[in-house]
């Protein structure tokens, strides 16, 4: 076996191939940019070579840079992780070069599946079912118009190195066929250095599932069940879970053993990803093959109980796999949510900056459920606008779908991250939908489901009341914490009352509250009774209590007269008052935001690329106004309605912040 | 007898009525609380205990014979606020539009000299149009008479202002003295004279709201020290601000049950300061991280945000904060902000509130807008309330001390108690560019000569340690400790026993 192995990324996949590493008793060596002098990755491998600047292209995907760290740090194999260099065939073929075992697949795979013309035409020729497209590269927009009336819209637009949702545009007409070629094809040279473009049909309504295969240097190989991928938002996986709710044993064992013989016509080892597009009726068709770890294998793992990244270091070092399909049993059901940085209240665009707090639900891992986090970020951290928004994978496990996801649910409850916007919210809310729970779901969910983006959601009624309980029990806690304040005229203390009213959602629930020493029993005035149980105190952010015999967690916190409270993607404000404090409080007026909707505000910091009009200009409805690039992907920002521009206030070039006023229209 | 006690119900009844149902339908539909609702909030419930109910002005001209309503456009009593003592007027707009009268003066006046005789804070809620025309020169008297008590408790009890309406005129100087301001938003304004008479005099067109609106006072003029959704919350607010506030100046600030332990390590402070010394970090993280469950009440918040002041608990006592926040202007000090935090630190001293200082200073900020200002006395005042404080002063040195304003942040020179640094701390004369510059002048013109020279002077001196060889800094710490070793820090200095030299007062640099 390796005595070390260097790993060729960063963030929480780094951290993931240490833990299982260090497991095996591998030393290990990280890369790390400037950006990256303080990361997890960092902290936890052996030893670690600082590679360049922040960006990229300077540092994590320089095959030079990496190999002189290999050299520097006497590495004898490299696990790529996902991204950067890892389906990179002359990163393979630099690593065969100076002798040092590539924890992957063999070169000739990244090739010939990393290009997706290539691994089409393969696919076809061992028989797998694919999607009619234009196999061929395309020249120009003029030529990606017409092919695209060839095939017949919808189509979809690709860079042929892309993945991650980069560089691909769904085009319904010829205007937007000509606008996706040029914008894919930027977008694929920045990130990929590869801008060639093919075009496919637009499969509707289809599901994303893919099969883990994994094949070891002797002919042996196994498919260790399938993955649905259906949530998705702009091609960028959300939430990931296995197996599929939708596949039979029938149409999973069809699948397996296609993707498997894919993998053996080119000669594939070590874990490998067979995509496939599967619509209404269970028919599939092949996508593309990931010749590299995916993100979402953690799920896989959880339902197998084989460690991946175990595997792809033994069949590195030239052992032979030592199970078997017979061996394969997927027991229970396993979810993952990824969280990003990206803030679901405006448009789910980038957020960067430091972690205040950052505070993972603890991990577990019993008979009756296992809650797994990865992640490559810490509290007081940094989310920098140099790599992939995605800090960190929860995952959670249980026997059957139902459990899986209301572990989730209270996995994400208790998951506290301040500093920076985050899509935890919108996690919640879909484990909470029902077309979610129902299995229900295509990779179109998020663009059906939430069409006018996501802006939060009404708590069910039952939850209300839970939470209005829960509320009043903690607030007269804090309030009697109050009356015990130094200084107080003897004997003339203040009593706190037992009626409070206590508002939410729009709604108003009058309750008394008997307190005992254990808890608190909280009648609804015509209602409920529910008991609250908490050793909750003040100043505590997360709230983990017991209504009703079940258990409630919620992020509290402190406004006048009540909290700010968060759960299940509810993002509501509760005031516990006094029945007088309530009566006079009706009195005060609703005060509305002041009108912005005469000005373009940016919505999120970032660098402005260009400004595509000018003072006096009139601009139709959908016209592009100007670009912002942050996170390395450009926004276009558009009118959403005709208007004459009167004012510009920034020029290309400018750094703005969130919310600064780019124009403002008469 | 029944009826002779009816008889007293009927006249409260109808003393609580004010201006009259009419009046009070117009208040509410302002969106504003009557005075006696206002109290109702401030106060704990049915603590209070009103004076001067019956009270009616004594004013014969202009008719005003044939309208005495009980309570003269003002309600004063007593009353509690989580258990503790406090005075409290409201001036009710119902009646004759809160106008301040001879008789409506007295009892506000009553109640001051019961809160300096007793020991107490007073609130006052303020909503009035001002002085009661018809009673001439007695009217004026009656301000006056309150602006001398507000003289005499300023240190002696806290006072609070409210605004909930209208303060305009001579009616705005007894807020002005007192310890703070607070105002509602658009419902509140406050000027010496309104847009009418600006119109008249300079020809200035401008809206209430714009001379005097809460916006105004909170971020230009910094006359108020906090702004408000509405009476509701603003009330509520003031109650929590009152848990922070000693009684009075000889009783000691308050102390309460905390959840939150003393020795918490909070790592995630360690990564607080940037790499580059030239990026900014929010201040506020810190604050919130070493207080007691992270609650911070801060006192003009809006104005000269390049420094912080507010009220912490730390083992559940109040502790006063000044802090450089390097997100705004570098954390530099200039007029605004030595103004700012120079007024604060000195109602601390006041009231024994033990005062933590957070430094992060790159030094005053320069130009001929500062100059012109005046930024040598108003940098002076901080520098003369942190020198005069006597109360327990603990300082922490998160990065940058530079120069005089080094001196001027609660330095060991001027008496700091502990002083602390993290293993960031620069403590220089000014940063290291700017001093290469003029000690190696004549090198100006080589460019990797001065880079050198740059880099030698940053190697010596942007520490902490130069300082700690000297005892400026009593020791060096790792910011995850800030919280324990600032609460220990603190808990040694109960005791602290300090006097300054008699005097009839000193001559501080106004």
């Amino acid at each position: 076996m390796f005595n070390k192995i260097l790993i060729a990324n960063r963030g929480e996949i780094a951290c993931r191939v240490i833990k299982t590493a260090r497991k095996m008793g591998i030393e290990t060596v990280a890369i790390y940019s400037d950006a990256d002098r303080n990361a997890l990755h960092v902290e936890m491998a052996d030893e670690a070579v600082h590679i360049g600047p922040p960006p990229a292209n300077q540092s994590y995907i320089v095959i030079d840079k990496v190999m002189d760290a290999i050299r520097q740090s006497g590495a004898q194999a490299v696990h790529p992780g996902y991204g950067f260099l890892s389906e990179n065939p002359d990163f393979a073929d630099a690593l065969e070069t100076a002798g040092v075992a590539f924890i992957g697949p063999p070169k000739g795979a990244i090739i010939s599946m990393g290009d997706k013309i290539t691994s089409k035409k393969i696919a076809q020729e061992a028989g797998v079912a694919t999607v009619p497209g234009y196999m061929g590269l395309i020249a120009d927009a003029d030529e990606a118009v017409k092919i695209s009336g060839e095939i017949g819209y919808p189509v979809m637009i690709k860079a042929s190195a892309g993945g991650g949702g980069k560089g691909m545009r769904i085009a319904n007409t010829d205007q937007e066929a000509r606008e996706g070629f040029q914008s894919s094809k930027n977008e694929a040279a920045k990130s990929f250095g590869d801008d060639r473009i093919f075009i496919e049909k637009f499969i509707t309504q289809p599901r994303h599932i893919e099969i883990q295969v994994l094949c070891d240097a002797h002919g042996n190989g196994v498919y260790l069940g399938e993955r649905e991928c259906s949530i998705q938002r702009r091609n960028q996986k959300v939430i990931e879970e296995a197996p599929s709710p939708f596949l039979d044993a029938a149409t999973r064992k069809a699948m397996g053993e296609q993707a498997l013989s894919l993998a053996m016509a080119v000669g594939y080892t070590s874990a490998g990803t067979v995509e496939f597009i599967v619509d209404g009726a269970r028919k599939f068709y092949f996508l593309e093959m990931n010749t590299r770890l995916q993100v979402e294998h953690p799920v896989t793992e959880l339902i197998t109980g084989v460690d991946l990244v175990e595997q792809m270091i033994r069949v590195a070092n030239g052992e032979k796999l030592t199970i078997t399909q017979a061996d394969v049993k997927l027991n229970g059901w396993a979810i993952e949510s990824r969280l990003y940085a990206e803030d679901p209240y405006r448009e789910f665009l980038p957020s960067i900056g430091r972690l205040t707090r950052y505070r993972p639900p603890a991990e577990v891992a019993s008979d009756t459920h296992a809650v797994r986090n990865d992640t490559g970020v810490f509290e007081g951290g940094e989310i920098s606008m140099f790599y992939d928004p995605m800090i960190a994978k929860l995952c959670t496990w249980a026997p059957d779908r139902a459990r899986a996801i209301e572990e989730m649910s209270r996995a994400l409850d208790g998951f506290e991250v301040e500093g920076i916007g985050h899509n935890l919210p919108f996690l919640s809310a879909v484990m909470e939908h029902p077309k979610f729970v129902s299995g229900d779901i295509t990779t179109a969910f998020i663009a059906e489901e939430y069409p006018d983006g996501f802006s939060g959601v009404d708590l069910a009624d039952d939850l209300l009341l839970r939470v209005a309980a829960a509320s009043a029990a903690m607030y007269r806690v804090a309030e009697i914490r109050r009356t015990r304040v130094s200084g107080r005229m003897d004997n003339h203390e203040r009593k706190i009352g037992t009626v409070w009213v206590v508002s939410a959602q729009g709604r108003d629930f009058k309750v008394t509250i008997d307190a005992d020493k254990d808890g608190a029993l909280v009648r609804f005035d015509g209602g409920a009774t529910l008991r609250v149980e908490a050793d909750w105190v003040p100043g505590q952010s997360l709230a983990r209590l017991n209504v009703d015999g079940t258990p409630l967690v919620m992020k509290v916190a402190k406004v006048p007269n009540g909290f700010r409270v968060r759960l299940r993607g509810a993002d509501l404000k509760v005031l516990v008052r006094t029945p007088r404090q309530a009566e006079l409080g009706a009195l005060m007026p609703e005060k509305t935001a002041p009108d912005t909707s005469n000005m373009l505000l940016c919505p999120m910091p970032g660098l402005i690329v260009s400004v595509d009009v000018q003072v006096g200009d009139k601009v139709q409805n959908g016209q592009v106004l100007c670009t912002v690039e942050a996170m390395k992907m450009e926004n276009i920002l558009r009118a959403e309605k005709a208007a004459v521009i009167s004012k510009i206030n920034v020029a290309a070039g400018d750094s703005l912040a969130v919310d600064e006023v780019i124009m403002e229209f008469e | 007898m029944k009826d002779i006690l009816q008889e007293l119900e009927t006249r409260r009844a109808q003393a609580r009525l004010g201006g009259g149902e009419r009046r009070i339908a117009a208040q509410h539909a302002k969106g504003k609380l009557t005075a006696r609702e206002r109290v109702e909030l401030l106060l704990d419930e049915g603590s209070f205990e009103e004076f001067d109910m019956f009270v009616a002005h004594r004013c014969t001209d202009f008719g005003m014979q044939d309208q005495r309503p009980s309570g003269d456009g003002v309600i004063t009593g007593w009353g509690t606020i989580n258990g503790r003592m406090v005075y409290v007027y409201s001036q009710d707009f119902t009646v004759f539009g809160g106008s301040l009268s001879e008789t409506h003066a007295q009892k506000i006046c009553k109640i001051m000299d019961m809160a300096m005789q007793n020991g107490a804070p007073v609130i006052g809620i303020n909503d009035s149009g001002g002085a009661r025309i018809q009673e001439g020169v007695a009217s004026l008297a009656g301000y006056a008479e309150v602006f001398q008590r507000n003289i005499m408790a300023s240190g002696v009890v806290p006072q609070i202002s409210v605004i909930m309406g209208p303060c305009a005129g001579g009616a705005v100087y007894s807020p002005a003295i007192t310890d703070f301001i607070f105002m509602v938003k658009d419902t509140s304004f406050m000027f010496v004279t309104g847009p009418d008479v600006v119109k008249t005099v300079t020809n200035e067109v401008v809206t209430a709201e714009e001379l005097g609106g809460a916006t105004t006072h909170t971020r230009k003029s910094s006359v108020a020290d906090g702004a408000f959704e509405n009476d509701v919350e603003a009330l509520t607010e003031i109650r929590r601000l009152v848990d922070f506030l000693p009684l009075n100046n000889k009783s000691k600030p308050p102390v309460r049950p905390f959840f939150d332990d003393p020795g918490r390590l909070d790592h995630s402070l360690d990564t607080l300061i940037p790499d580059n010394p030239n990026t900014p970090y929010d201040m506020k993280e810190l604050i919130t991280k070493l207080s007691d469950e992270g609650d911070f009440y801060e006192i003009q918040e809006e104005f000269a945000k390049n420094i912080i002041t507010g009220f912490i608990r730390l083992e559940g006592r109040s502790v006063g904060v000044v802090a450089n926040q390097p997100m705004v202007l570098a954390g530099c000090l200039d007029n605004d902000s030595s103004r700012k935090a120079a007024r604060f630190v000195r109602f601390c001293d006041a009231f024994e509130i033990p005062i933590l200082t957070l430094v992060d200073v790159p030094g005053f900020l320069p130009g001929t807008g500062q100059e012109y200002g005046g930024v040598i006395k108003h940098g002076a005042k901080l520098l003369f309330a942190y020198g005069e404080a006597t109360v327990p002063k603990v300082t922490v040195i998160t990065r940058k001390a530079y120069g005089g304003a080094y001196d001027v942040m609660a330095s060991k020179h001027l008496r700091g108690d502990f002083n602390y640094a993290w293993p960031t701390a620069e403590i220089a004369v000014m940063g290291a560019k700017g001093a290469t510059e003029i000690i190696f002048r004549s090198e100006l013109g080589d460019a990797e000569k001065i880079a050198a020279r740059t880099q030698d002077y940053e190697d010596r001196f942007a520490n902490p340690f130069v300082a700690a060889e000297r005892g400026f800094i009593d020791e060096v710490i790792l910011p995850h400790s800030t919280r324990k070793r600032v609460c220990r820090a603190f808990a040694s200095l109960r005791g602290k026993s300090q006097q300054n030299p008699w005097k009839k007062h000193a001559n501080m640099p106004l």
